[in-house]
């Protein structure tokens, strides 16, 4: 697959109290983002496992983006900054595993960030379109792992 | 509690080549609680290893499994039949855990941790040794404090003179043992302690008196 076809598929952790509102608002605005990004609501980013993350590399996630309240914001403290620690830790997994370690980021946005958002949206894009898909698309997936998205 | 650490996807490749099914066995206690080698590491290292194993054409087939202890018959044998399903064991408790399942099974087992020492959880996300075992405890003589595991010199009767300020000139990351044997024993009102000049120790209850046993008779039938 050459990169300039390759729409990479996305997903958006973002937390219900933030992100997940500024995605709302972004509709109501009108605001475009790709279509390849699919936005999980969570809780609150400090729900997030490094083992999901994980599990969703697994699967043929070519990035998964972490949008947290902004810190010092976060509706349960800490959660964000949970996150943070969780998102660097899972960058350390993938770079031993030969994933590059871009492919996860942790961002922090207010619910009312609406357009900084989609800006997010579209940089982690570019981003995983210079790296290219990931190569566990293509190798050795084993017969319960697809992506059902 | 047990404290250990994890040991890098490469070096667990290392350990594993050559191996197809593999169980991925985390312990459920101490190993745990300063999260190396519960469920949840377990997940997130068995995901690592098959990523890494379809990266690297290994073939790696990586089953998860976490029992209570892996240091206790009755909850290894809860582990008896995925032991029997795969060719290896890669454990992820101390590495007592390890030989109890090696002495168990006729089938490789390796350590998928680094045991670090016997400590307790200092603060959030920090562990620190407290005893090495000696066999003879001698914490009273010294406001609980021990300088055997917490100076670097081991010194019975110290300070070595080399502290500065209150680090140790070792590890300046670290306080000084001594320090703070002179400061709680102070505290305690039991400064007089420092007074007698203690004996050379007797390590042979010790790690260097050759591996060690304790037997109950009161308990055994
Ligand atoms: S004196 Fe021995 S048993 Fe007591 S804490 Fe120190 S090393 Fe452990
Ligand atoms: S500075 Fe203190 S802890 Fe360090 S070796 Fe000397 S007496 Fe022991």
């Amino acid at each position: 697959m050459s990169n300039e076809s390759f729409e990479p598929l996305l997903i958006a952790f973002c937390c219900q109290y933030c992100s997940y509102s500024a995605a709302d608002l972004a509709g109501s605005m009108r605001l475009q983002y790709p279509t390849n990004v699919r936005i999980v609501r969570t809780p609150c980013t400090g729900r997030l496992e490094v083992e999901f993350f994980m599990k969703a590399f697994e699967k043929g996630a070519d990035g998964i983006l972490v949008a947290g309240c902004l810190e010092g914001g976060c509706h349960f403290t800490e959660g964000n900054l949970l996150a943070k620690g969780r998102v660097g830790y899972t960058q350390k997994f993938l770079s031993e595993c030969g994933l590059e370690a871009q492919r996860i980021r942790m961002i922090n946005i207010s619910a009312a960030q609406a357009r900084p958002l989609v800006d997010h949206i579209n940089d982690m894009l570019a981003t995983l379109k210079s790296i290219g898909p990931s190569p566990l698309k293509r190798v050795n997936q084993p017969k319960n792992a697809e992506m059902n998205v | 509690m047990i404290v250990a650490q994890r040991k890098s996807i490469p070096e667990l490749i290392d350990i594993l080549k050559g191996h197809k099914k593999i169980l991925m066995l985390g312990c459920g206690t101490c190993v745990t609680v300063c999260l190396a080698g519960g469920e949840r590491e377990v997940s997130i290292n068995a995901s690592a290893l098959r990523i890494a194993s379809r990266l690297k054409n290994l073939s790696f087939e990586v089953e998860e499994l976490t029992i209570e202890r892996q240091c206790d018959n009755i909850f290894i044998e809860k582990a008896a039949e995925a032991i029997n399903r795969n060719d290896v064991v890669l454990s992820f408790g101390c590495g007592a855990g390890v030989q109890a399942i090696a002495e168990r099974y006729n089938k490789p087992v390796y350590a998928g941790l680094d045991t670090e020492f016997i400590g307790i959880l200092e603060e959030r996300a920090t562990w620190t040794e407290k005893c090495i075992a000696c066999g003879k405890c001698v914490l009273h003589e010294y406001g609980g404090i021990c300088p055997i595991t917490r100076c670097a010199k081991h010194m019975l009767n110290g300070p070595c003179g080399g502290s500065r300020e209150d680090r140790c000139e070792v590890r300046a990351d670290r306080p000084c043992a001594w320090q703070l044997i002179y400061q709680r024993l102070k505290d305690i009102g039991e400064l007089e302690r420092l007074k007698t000049v203690k004996a050379p120790k007797n390590w042979n209850t010790s790690i260097h008196g050759g591996s060690r046993v304790i037997i109950r008779e009161d308990h055994r039938i």
